[in-house]
């Protein structure tokens, strides 16, 4: 067994008086895919929210790398090596290509580094490089999503938040998505996504973790849940 | 080292050549509509790093106008008797008259060009600390919310000075003690006999630092989050930007050159008048940076001329009688025709860049 670089322990996160993280408790093994599936509104996003400190958990701790960051504010969290594409993608539609991508390499400040990432980037996501002057709401939204993950990219992240990748793409796209991100994590970066596709992240995964309404119900490697049967009959339509 | 002095230089250079070229064959009514334009100029370049910049939505732009005009009007008044016991002498710098009817033994940079630099400066560092006042705990605020603050804050500043005391004639300021001077801000009545060191150099000296400041902030990457949080603020944050942070510095630059362009008007007509600043005056600021285009420098230049000069232009006889509709049907077609405003978030020289990108 490797070592833990995320450790949710009993996590509550509330929203006023709404309840919506109800003691969440996961581990994540450095350099591993770790997918949350889960119905609409069942606190998947919220879960990676409280991660990159845009919410700030009730009770419970977040620790990374053995750190408590569950305090900390958002960019103190992106300092410590923890990006997040956030769900809608959120690119800035009215910058470029290539301010979008430097906004990414915001926290950073070693110039070297940036632009050797930059060019990593970009090899990742041809298509990209080929878009950097292009408003970045002009284009397709496949492309959006290959700028947001190029983004996250860009902080140099130990661990990679990706929320809903495949959200109204094409399959085909979906395919080329799912590619980069497993090529993105063959190079040392722990991934922790969030799908509706299950199937699709059920596939890529090492691990995987069921939440339904704030909880999780259920979680082991994900090979395995790809195969239970009340899985298939709940998220895999059958 | 030479390119970070260049634009700097220049700015300096077009300041001296402004006064110098429209001061020597001009009788005073250029100079006039060109200070009356460099201040508008000002104004909506600096309210552009606000709302084009970090997409806030200030309307109170007035009221830091006022608190750096009213701040540079009674250091100058009272200031001057104070540390020169007379008038300060002004030099070349800051003379308003024609060259040919000047006269030949004035001082290059006189003292009073150096205490009226120093007015400058701290009418705009007054106005900036009121920015920070007003921007902590508000800037949390969002869209509609921010305005109705901003708005508040713009009717505060104006009714604080109309109930100030008097201003004290310089015939009894020798009689007059300190609290005299800090509250004889002149009521509602104004404040006037204000020394009149705005001269043009010092008009487009500051439009240059203005716009200069504006760009490499724009361009740069403290400038890219200012952009980031008007783009999407919750992936501003995801990004590491801290955005309430950044709003408030935005705000308190914004109202540092508000502060200076209030210097300037009190300055250059030698009377301010709070009544005269009122939320219309920050609704025109608004209008010009809504029309240039949020975020855009070149736009809130462009627009500031225009419709700074466009009443003037209007002002002849045939048009006189109709001068206000068209100037609201000019707004009203500009609109219409280019929504997101002249230049939208684009500056000029990104429509030349990208010609140049489709052909290469």
């Amino acid at each position: 067994m490797s070592e833990l670089l995320l450790q949710l322990q009993d996590l509550h996160v509330h929203y006023g008086v709404i309840h919506a993280l109800q003691g969440i408790n996961m581990n994540i093994e450095r350099g591993t895919i770790v997918t949350l599936i889960g119905g609409n509104g069942a606190g998947k996003s919220t879960t990676l929210r409280a991660v990159s400190g845009l919410l700030r958990p009730t009770h419970g701790s977040i620790l990374f790398e053995g750190q408590p960051i569950h305090q900390l504010a958002a960019h103190r969290i992106v300092r410590r090596g923890i990006a997040h594409a956030p769900e809608g993608r959120g690119i800035f539609p009215n910058l470029s290509v290539e301010e979008n991508l430097m906004l990414g390499a915001y926290a950073r400040n070693d110039r070297e580094g940036i632009r050797s990432d930059r060019t990593k980037s970009l090899a990742l996501f041809p298509r990209l490089a080929e878009r950097l002057r292009q408003r970045a709401g002009t284009l397709s939204g496949g492309e959006q999503q290959m700028l947001a993950i190029a983004r996250a990219l860009m902080a140099r992240p130990r661990l990679l938040l990706l929320d809903e990748p495949s959200l109204g793409l094409a399959p085909q796209i979906v395919q080329v998505i799912f590619r980069i991100i497993r090529q993105i994590n063959a190079e040392g970066v722990t991934i922790l996504l969030v799908e509706q596709n299950a199937h699709m992240a059920l596939s890529i995964a090492d691990q995987a973790y069921v939440i339904q309404t704030g909880k999780v119900i259920k979680h082991g490697p994900a090979r395995e849940l790809l195969t239970d049967k009340d899985i298939q009959k709940a998220y895999l339509g059958g | 080292m030479i390119r970070s002095i260049f634009a700097p230089l220049m700015v300096l250079l077009i300041a001296i050549g402004v006064h110098g070229l429209v001061g020597r064959y001009d009788d005073g009514y250029w100079i006039n509509q060109l200070t009356i334009i460099g201040i508008a100029i000002i104004l909506a370049v600096s309210l552009n790093i606000v709302n084009g910049f970090t997409g806030q939505f200030s309307i109170g732009h007035a009221g830091f106008l006022s608190l750096g005009g009213y701040l540079a009007g009674s250091l100058l008044y009272y200031g001057s008797v104070m540390f020169f016991q007379t008038r300060p002498e002004p030099g070349f710098f800051s003379f308003t008259q024609p060259f040919d009817r000047m006269d030949p033994t004035i001082v290059w940079w006189g003292i009073g060009d150096l205490f009226f630099l120093c007015v400058c400066l701290s009418a705009g560092l007054f106005a900036a600390v009121a920015g920070l006042i007003v921007g902590l705990p508000s800037l949390r605020l969002r869209g509609d919310y921010l305005a109705i603050v901003t708005v508040g804050f713009g009717e505060i500043v104006r009714i604080l000075i109309e109930s100030s005391q008097r201003q004290v004639p310089l015939s009894r300021l020798n009689r007059a003690d300190g609290w005299d001077l800090v509250t004889g801000w002149g009521s509602a009545m104004g404040f006037n006999y204000i020394p009149k060191f705005g001269s043009l150099f010092w008009v487009y000296l500051f439009v240059g630092i203005t716009i200069l400041t504006a760009i490499r902030l724009k361009y740069s990457t403290h400038g890219r989050a200012y952009l980031s949080i008007r783009e999407d603020e919750i992936a501003a944050e995801a990004m590491g930007v801290r955005s309430t942070r950044y709003k408030i510095q935005a705000f308190v630059i914004s109202a540092f050159f508000a502060g200076i362009a209030g210097a300037l008007t009190a300055s250059s007509q030698g009377t301010i008048n709070a009544t005269e600043l009122a939320f219309m005056k920050s609704l025109e600021i608004v209008v010009i940076v809504v029309l240039g285009g949020m975020g855009s420098v070149s736009g809130a230049v462009l627009a500031a001329v225009v419709l700074t000069y466009l009443p003037e232009l209007l002002q002849a006889e045939t048009f006189a009688r109709y001068r206000l509709i068209l100037y609201a049907l000019v707004l009203i077609f500009v609109m219409i025709l280019r929504p997101r405003g002249l230049m939208g978030t684009r500056e000029v020289w990104d429509v030349f860049r990208r010609r140049r990108g489709v052909q290469g």
